[in-house]
Parts: structure tokens; C-alpha cells; sequence
């Protein structure tokens, strides 16, 4: 199910969609399903499944520490596909969020196969650009898969329409230069480079921001500009609070989550 | 010297930097849209810049004046005899600052200051490309960090105080394996929020695109004048060249003068660790499988599910699980061969290297040393006395003294089993 039905559900109500992020296999694989399928339950209206990879330039020591978690715990990538059906049952649409070399080593096509097979939404890859990823792009469009390609405050207006113009589900504006992780401050790159991203997107692709919103407040804040707010290392750090302890991560992320589906109700 | 700097070869990446194209090949630029605008920024304005007579006049005096290039062309003639073909030893362990690295990032710092930029970061495996990159920002009088795996800041404390002595910050990295690979990481985490200001001077030919291509051509004078002073000294090409290869700076930076040579057969020396058939190497060519890592499409070494394989080798130089993607082209398309050289082996050619010419060599250096002496075996039942073989000394041994302690018992450790120091 391609994520755009909750985005058209969001825009009908006049508000953003939430988009909440969880690598799969943390703390373990049982685990994440449950606080995963938690955030589904307590408002994320897409949901985005981290594969764990031993390489994330893209990500802070938050995202870092728990997917070498999942690696050190033995995560494998049919567990994250098994994550992605426990979840997608949910009817909340799922995505995979991966660097792209897990892909490649499972066969792009292959992968494609399964993510769908198991009822996944599709993947953001935040290491491939759609000049690059061409061999995934044919695999989306053959298995009906959105692609969710990123655009940066750095991107010049030709890459937007290339990136916005290759997107299908959203379109993805990391709203600050550098890595995953909470801020304090929401970026004031973000504004301007959603505007920039709309001039050039087609008119029913959503765009959503990521990177650093951490609270109700936050969220209200990017609601008011962008379809879509997107919390990772806020989710992550939940469950980072509570090791060991599987009813205290799921009632933090609960928590959370309804926390910040009130925000973008704000927005 | 490095008036080849825009010279090109029917070997070179296409304008999207693919080796060999985009579904055979290996190369391309996997990299967050961060980052796309400062690496199309970065080949365009290298483009120009190596077009530029001024700045490749400038690169030529600041190699001759400053870092002591050309290299001298070596004929090892103890090793010579006693291996029975004529051994040429390109001597870039007489660089400053001790080895090949040090025409990249001059060529890339200079770049830096052409492109308006105050501030470079670099990632470091031995410390040589950080000591390198340390003397360069001194040098051109910019800001610089440095990323080294902690493990590594242990292994190597003298490069870290030569570092810091040069006025660099070296940023331990404690993330994944602490090694090499997580210092590359560490350094484009810092690169995506920094690159306005920031250059990244990456310090082998890998990574994405241009970076293969910017190090190959920065590291080309190390062939271009290689194959020149053999055919002055001694009116003839080599007939085998070698390198070792680690990401693949100081071998592509040998290999490109003669890859149109057809008669030149071109070999690349990987580390082999504790040996292939243990799983603990540095193999990547002969042990991986094609990958993106770094940003490049190449070989690496990863298990089922594409995770990275840590990689083992005495030498922290060659202690990387990726490879420069032409070379993943060069072996692909059988151009160049690609053989692993153990630690064993290394450490012996180390060792018998100084003994018969008084030049200890880098352990990195001592795996082409060890891979030629093979070769030589054959060139000699080959071709006779006549034969020659040029090897890379790509640097010198003074950062490996603690290594060589442990491994032969020298010094204070000399009889002691654990080898402390
Ligand atoms: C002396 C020496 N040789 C070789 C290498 C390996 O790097 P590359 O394969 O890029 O030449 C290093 C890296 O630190 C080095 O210090």
C-alpha cells in the first residue's frame, strides 16, 4: 500500500501525516515489532523500518548505537522484511529505510519482490540519488514500490526537479546539514527548502521534513509548512531510555508518539 | 612531474565516473544528496584547475621544493643479484613526510585554497595520509581535523603526536570496528554538515565520484616519472611493474603512466593477513564481492546480507574491506592482477629489504616487495638477467618501528614472547 493514502488522509483532515522511524531488531527482533507496532497504534501515520547496516554515514550516535545493537544482536535482513509484514498488517503503510548495499547484495529485484510480497509501502534511501539509482527505480516501478529520494538545503534547484520528478509516496527534505539526531532548535533551512521543493514537485507529491524534531512543540512547528513531519532519533532514544525494560519502552514510545500526533494536529 | 595531471587513457571513468560503465563497471558517486553538489563542485573545479597552467606550474614547485619530488628511480642491485633480474625501486619513501600520500593532498590542499574553502578533514588508518594531510593544512595555512579510529590512535600514538604537533585536532573514533572504515564514516558525517566551508581530502583513490579520479591524477606523477627514468637510466620499460594496494592510491598512481603498455605487466599486491584461506585479510579484490561501499560501487568484503566484513592486516595502510574502483575494473577486465601477500611474507621482505640495501621500507611498501620477489622467480625463468622489475616503495618503515619490535623481538622486547614495549 503506497504511503500516499495516509497522506491524502492527513491533507483531507488539514493537518501533516506523522512519520515515525524504528531500525528493526532493536532492542531485538520480537521487540521492535511490538514498539513498532506501538508507535503504528499511538499515531505514526506511516511508519518507516530502518534496515541496521554496519556503515551509516547518515546518522547520528542515537540511530548508530541502535542498529549496531540490531547487527551485534544478530538482525538479518529477512528479519527486517518479517518486521515490515508483522507491521504493515497493522494498516499503517510501511516503509524501509536503508543504505542502498543491503539491497544490492540481496538482489534489487529480489528485494523488491519481497518488500512488496510482505506488504511494504517501499523504500527511502538515503544514500542513493535517482542519478545513481536507476536500478532501483526499475524495480519500484515493476513491483509497485514508492521511491522516496531525498532533497538537502545543498541541492540545487536542477537536482529538486530530478529528485522530485523520480519520487513516488514523498519526497524527503532533510531540513538541517548533517547527520540524524534530536535538536533543540528546529533548522531555518527547513522552510525555505520546502517551498523551493514544492516549486519543482508535482502537485500530489507530498514533501515531508526530517531530522532533529524531538517534541509536540517541534512537530507543530514543521506542520505548519511541510505534508509530513518525520522522528527518528526521538523514537530510538525511547527505547535507549529503557533497556531491559519492553513495557517502559513501549509506554515511552506511546507516549511519544501521541505527543507528537497532537503537534502535527497543531501545526 | 606532474605535467600529465590532465593527460587521460582509454582506462579513465566516464563523466559520472563509472569504470568500465555503469552496468559492468565500478565507480559512480553513492552518496547522500548532501553531499551531491560539493562532489559536482569538486570535479568541476578540478576540471579547470588541472587545465590551469598557473596551478599545475604552482603543484610542480611546491613538489619539487617541498616535498623533495621526483623521487629517485633505484636500481637495488644487491637485491638485483641475488634475485637474478634487474629490481628498480621507485623511492617515494623519500617523499616529506615519508610516502606517496603526500602529492595527493598537497595537490588537493592547493585545490582547497583555489576553491575559496578554510577548513579540511581527512581520515587516517596508519596516520600517514592524517600526517600528510596535517602537513598540508600547515603548509597552505588551513584549519584540520583529523578522524582516526581509536583502535588505530592506540596502534599508532607517534602519528597522532606528529599530528597534533602540526597543529591538527585528531578526533578518535569509537563507532563500528574503530578502524579505518569508521574513520571514513566519522569524516563525511563531519563533511555533511561542514561542506561549505570544508574540504574533504580523501586519502586513497576510492570513495565516489571524482575522487578516484582526482587521487589517480594527483598520484600519476609517481608512474609518469617512474616510466621516464627507466627508459633514461635504461633505455628500456619494465617489463613488470608493482604495488601494493590498500584503497589504491600509490598503485594507480604507479599504474596509469603504463597501462597502455601492453607489454608492461602490472601487478597489485593485496594484504593477505594472516592468509586468504583464514577469513583474516585484507583481500578485498581476490576475497570480496561487487558492493557500494564508501560511495563507489567496487569490490568489498561483506557477508550474506551486505554487512561489511572487518578486514585484518599487520599493515594498517592496507587494513581496509573496499578497493579504488578502477582497480576493481583493471582485475575485471584483466588488465592488472591482483594477488594477496600475507603478513608472513610482508614481514620477511621488510626485513630482508634493509639487510641487503639499508632501506627499511613501510609494511605496506614490504607486501609489493614480497609480491615481487615471486614475480622476479618468474621473470628470471622467463626472460633472464635481463628482465626488469619496478616496484613502488610507496613509503618508509620509521611509523612501523613498534610493529617490527613485536614481530622480530628487537629492542627492549628482544628474547621476550609477548614482545611488550
Ligand atoms: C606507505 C604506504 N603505502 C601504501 C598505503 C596504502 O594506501 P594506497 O593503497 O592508497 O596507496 C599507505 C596507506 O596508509 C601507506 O602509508
Amino acid at each position: 500500500m503506497s504511503v500516499s493514502t495516509a497522506f491524502d488522509k492527513a491533507r483531507a483532515e488539514g493537518r501533516a501525516a506523522l512519520v515515525g522511524y524504528l531500525p528493526a531488531g532493536f532492542p531485538d527482533v520480537e521487540g521492535g515489532i511490538e514498539i513498532i507496532t506501538a508507535m503504528a497504534e499511538a499515531g505514526c501515520d506511516v511508519i518507516e523500518i530502518g534496515l541496521p547496516y554496519s556503515d551509516p554515514v547518515m546518522d547520528g550516535p542515537t540511530i548508530q548505537a541502535a542498529a549496531q545493537q540490531a547487527l551485534d544482536g544478530g538482525v538479518r535482513t529477512r528479519d527486517v522484511l518479517r518486521t515490515v509484514e508483522a507491521v504493515a498488517a497493522t494498516g499503517v503503510p510501511t516503509l524501509v529505510m536503508t543504505y542502498w548495499n543491503p539491497v544490492e547484495r540481496y538482489g534489487v529485484d529480489r528485494f523488491a519482490a519481497d518488500l512488496a510480497a510482505a506488504g511494504g509501502a517501499g523504500l527511502i534511501t538515503p544514500d542513493i540519488t535517482p542519478d545513481y539509482g536507476q536500478a532501483w527505480s526499475a524495480a519500484a516501478d515493476a513491483h509497485g514500490l514508492d521511491k522516496v529520494f531525498l532533497v538537502a538545503p545543498s541541492s540545487t534547484d536542477e537536482r529538486i526537479e530530478l529528485t522530485t520528478s523520480a519520487s513516488r509516496g514523498f519526497v524527503y527534505a532533510t531540513a538541517v546539514m548533517g547527520v540524524t539526531g534530536a535538536r533543540e532548535a528546529t533548522s531555518d533551512l527547513a522552510g525555505p527548502l520546502v517551498e523551493r521543493t514544492r516549486r519543482f514537485a508535482p502537485d500530489d507529491l507530498p514533501v515531508a521534513v526530517g531530522l532533529g524534531v524531538s517534541n509536540g512543540d517541534q512537530a507543530a512547528a514543521v506542520a505548519s509548512y511541510a505534508d509530513g513531519v518525520i522522528v527518528g532519533s526521538a523514537f530510538v532514544r525511547c527505547v535507549l531510555d529503557h533497556p531491559g525494560d519492553r513495557p517502559g519502552a513501549v509506554a515511552a514510545v506511546r507516549a511519544l508518539a501521541a505527543e507528537l500526533a497532537d503537534g502535527v494536529r497543531r501545526g | 612531474m606532474s605535467t600529465h595531471l590532465h593527460e587521460t587513457t582509454p582506462f579513465d571513468a566516464d563523466p559520472q565516473g563509472w569504470f568500465g560503465g555503469p552496468v559492468e563497471g565500478f565507480g559512480g558517486k553513492f552518496m547522500p544528496e548532501a553531499l551531491m553538489r560539493a562532489l559536482d563542485e569538486l570535479d568541476s573545479g578540478w576540471q579547470e584547475a588541472k587545465a590551469d597552467p598557473g596551478f599545475v606550474a604552482e603543484f610542480d614547485a611546491i613538489l619539487r621544493d617541498y616535498a623533495n619530488l621526483p623521487s629517485p628511480l633505484y636500481h637495488a642491485e644487491r637485491l638485483s643479484e641475488r634475485l637474478g633480474v634487474r629490481v628498480l625501486l621507485k623511492r617515494e619513501d623519500l617523499n616529506h613526510t615519508g610516502a606517496h600520500k603526500i602529492r595527493n593532498v598537497l595537490g588537493q590542499a592547493l585545490l582547497t585554497k583555489r576553491m575559496g574553502k578554510t577548513r579540511v578533514i581527512a581520515e587516517t588508518g596508519a596516520g600517514q595520509h592524517g600526517v600528510a594531510s596535517a602537513t598540508a593544512a600547515a603548509y597552505f595555512g588551513l584549519d584540520c581535523t583529523v578522524y582516526m579510529g581509536a583502535v588505530d590512535t592506540r596502534r599508532q600514538a607517534l602519528n597522532v603526536a606528529r599530528m597534533q604537533l602540526l597543529g591538527a585536532e585528531v578526533v578518535p573514533v569509537e563507532s563500528g570496528s574503530a578502524t579505518l572504515k569508521d574513520a571514513i564514516n566519522e569524516a563525511l558525517r563531519d563533511w555533511v554538515a561542514s561542506v561549505e566551508t570544508t574540504a574533504y581530502l580523501f586519502g586513497t583513490a576510492a570513495g565516489p565520484h571524482p575522487f578516484p579520479t582526482l587521487v589517480r591524477d594527483l598520484t600519476r606523477g609517481i608512474g609518469d616519472e617512474a616510466r621516464a627514468q627507466c627508459l633514461e637510466q635504461y633505455g628500456v620499460l619494465p617489463d613488470a611493474i608493482a604495488a601494493c594496494v590498500g584503497g589504491g592510491s600509490n598503485a594507480i598512481g604507479l599504474f596509469t603512466a603504463f597501462l597502455e603498455d601492453q607489454d608492461v605487466a602490472i601487478y597489485g599486491f593485496e594484504a593477505g593477513g594472516d592468509g586468504f584461506e583464514t577469513g583474516r585479510h585484507a583481500a578485498t579484490i581476490k576475497a570480496g564481492d561487487a558492493g557500494v561501499l564508501h560511495g563507489a560501487r567496487t569490490y568489498v568484503l561483506q557477508d550474506e546480507d551486505g554487512q561489511t566484513i572487518e578486514s585484518h592486516s599487520i599493515s594498517a595502510g592496507l587494513d581496509y574491506p573496499g578497493v579504488g574502483p578502477q582497480h576493481a575494473w583493471l582485475a575485471k577486465s584483466g588488465r592488472a592482477s591482483y594477488l594477496p601477500v600475507t603478513d608472513t611474507e610482508a614481514m620477511d621482505a621488510m626485513a630482508l629489504l634493509s639487510r641487503t640495501e639499508g632501506i627499511i621500507p613501510a609494511i605496506e611498501s614490504a607486501h609489493a616487495l614480497a609480491g615481487g620477489l615471486r614475480i622476479a622467480e618468474q621473470l628470471r625463468a622467463e626472460k633472464g638477467p635481463e628482465a626488469t622489475l619496478l616496484i613502488n616503495l610507496s613509503g618508509r618503515g620509521d611509523k612501523d618501528m613498534g610493529t617490527a619490535m613485536e614481530w622480530f623481538g628487537l629492542g627492549e622486547s628482544a628474547g621476550s614472547d609477548e614482545g611488550e614495549q
